[in-house]
């Protein structure tokens, strides 16, 4: 087609002109900030000087809370891949008639808002919650076991939000493989196990890397679950911005944390898509 | 023999990953019918006093009707400006396209609460107060690239020939696109609107940033409530977040398969 060169700027200028407002320049502008000083009547003053982040990495308290987020995240990614790896082995197995239905049902709890599968786990794990009530009344236990407000309350919420994640990427990447590639395997002598072990496992690793990656990124940039299930001793990295900023209104310092988290997960996504490339998560997304 | 209690474990373990995914849910669900003041288990009965309840809290119908607007809002105006840039990525060529296009997907990968936090500062900084355009704003960026995703798979798959049949017919590039593309891109468009609808209507995470005491929506108001413990009410108003996030995407999978048999 014989088009004039500027239309595709022009198509593209409404979404591009959003998203360099809204995100780019604010972005920015939390570079900026994160300079700034804080005068103790709470005013802002322009200023370029490193003191948030000296402050950040002043005593073992903030950098305590980082080690701790990383820690979490990479929890959350074991449990997701352990949990999630062999669902999708089995959609991808599967020859049942109901497997559009069961692959519609582990996409549904995409669509139930965040802090409902958050706050849901207080009737499971709480005082008086489905477990206790359940031990109680078997006469397991007499006095209610305490679950939740710990780091595995945490971990159950962050779960529940990150597992569809990590079965659709695996099983987008599962489904890409040919099917005939089995069968050679066992005709080739190959016991179920090795066929598995050789030629579905390591086909289906971009998968299981752009889960890894995604479960990480959302977990490390979330405040909910450990502010609704967690106890003082498990905030987040994003659960300090959100104190910072919501509540002591300290916005150089709120600005520095969010820079350093937007620093970690940059280098994590850039050294992820120099060696393995970012499209895959792109692609189960579609 | 091994092979099928092999594959019966991988069935089990699949079942159980199932009952961790939706026992939760399921709860809330159940909960909200307990008649208790402090409804946990066990059960006593059956009520729909909570409901009830709800129905006649000012500020709750409030916090709708303000999650529905903005939802509302949003699918309609990522859509429309979702579609064009889509059309240009799929059908130009251009310098700096790829850069551009993972410019306009980066929102998915920047955490929400980064996000938050710089439009909220942006915002501060120009002297304006939050307001529902602020809300606005924030989830059109947020559900772009959702629709982009959405759009430009489904153009990918739509023959260039027909655009040019049009053409070379004598229609003008707009006719084209309203007779010939338009049409065979609408189930992407509806689906797109419903996703970014959903995502709007059940974001919290930078919402909670950008929403102001009077312009709340479903999500921050369930927030604010948590503040005292979990109550039969929550749960209630919990369940029919819910019914309501299900049934779109469910309504969406309906309507897009009659339009595709349509077409």
């Amino acid at each position: 087609m014989q088009e004039k060169p500027w239309k595709p700027w022009a198509l593209l200028s409404p979404s591009l002109s959003a998203v360099f407002l809204l995100l780019v320049v604010p972005v920015c502008f939390i570079v900026v900030y994160s300079f700034w000083l804080r005068a103790p009547s709470g005013a802002d003053i322009p200023a370029f000087q490193f003191g948030n982040y000296a402050k950040f990495f002043e005593d073992f308290f903030y950098p305590s809370i980082l080690i701790r987020t990383i820690r979490v995240a990479l929890e959350t990614v074991i449990l997701c891949l352990v949990m999630g790896y062999i669902p999708a082995y089995f959609f991808y197995r599967s020859e049942s008639r109901h497997k559009s239905i069961m692959l519609l049902l582990i996409m549904l709890p995409f669509w139930i808002s965040f802090i409902i599968r958050t706050l849901s786990w207080i009737n499971i794990l709480g005082d008086s919650g489905l477990i206790n009530y359940l031990l109680i009344e078997m006469g397991i236990l007499d006095e209610p076991l305490s679950m939740l407000y710990n780091e595995g309350a945490v971990l159950m919420g962050l779960l529940q939000y990150l597992l569809p994640f990590m079965i659709l990427n695996v099983y987008v990447s599962l489904d890409g493989i040919d099917k005939s590639l089995l069968e050679a395997a066992r005709s080739l002598g190959c016991t179920e196990w090795q066929a598995f072990k050789e030629v579905v496992l390591p086909l289906s690793m971009p998968g299981v890397s752009a889960g890894c990656l995604l479960v990480f990124v959302l977990t490390a940039g979330t405040y909910l679950p450990p502010m609704i299930l967690g106890g003082p001793g498990n905030d987040m990295i994003a659960n300090l911005i959100f104190k910072r900023i919501i509540g002591t209104l300290d916005w150089p310092f709120g600005s520095a944390i969010s820079v350093l988290l937007l620093s970690l997960l940059g280098i994590i996504v850039y050294t992820y898509n120099r060696y393995l490339g970012i499209n895959q998560i792109f692609k189960t997304l579609q | 023999m091994i092979r099928i209690s092999g594959w019966s474990l991988i069935r089990l373990y699949t079942i159980l990953v199932y009952i961790f995914m939706f026992a939760p849910i399921v709860a809330v669900v159940i909960l909200s019918f307990n008649p208790q003041q402090f409804g946990s288990f066990p059960m006593e009965g059956f009520s729909f006093q909570w409901y009830v309840k709800l129905a006649g809290n000012e500020t709750i119908l409030m916090a709708f009707k303000n999650s529905m607007v903005l939802g509302s809002l949003t699918a309609i105006a990522t859509t429309a400006i979702g579609i064009p840039a889509a059309m240009a990525f799929v059908r130009y060529d251009f310098p700096g396209k790829n850069g551009l296009n993972t410019l306009l997907l980066a929102p998915i990968m920047i955490p929400e609460v980064v996000l938050g936090v710089a439009l909220l500062l942006f915002i501060r900084w120009l002297q304006q107060p939050k307001s529902f355009l602020l809300l606005l704003m924030g989830h059109v960026v947020i559900t772009l690239p959702y629709v982009l995703l959405v759009v430009q798979a489904r153009l990918v798959g739509i023959k260039r020939e027909y655009e040019e049949a049009a053409m070379s017919l004598g229609a003008s590039p707009f006719q084209t696109f309203r007779e010939v593309t338009f049409p065979l891109l609408m189930p992407a468009i509806l689906a797109g609107m419903l996703f970014s609808f959903t995502i709007s209507f059940d974001d919290v995470t930078a919402t909670l940033f950008w929403a102001t005491a009077t312009n709340q929506t479903v999500p921050v108001k369930i927030f604010g409530m948590l503040r005292n413990s979990i109550s039969p009410e929550i749960n209630a108003l919990g369940t029919v977040m819910i019914i309501l996030t299900i049934s779109i995407p469910l309504l969406g999978g309906y309507l897009s398969r009659k339009f595709s048999k349509e077409t």
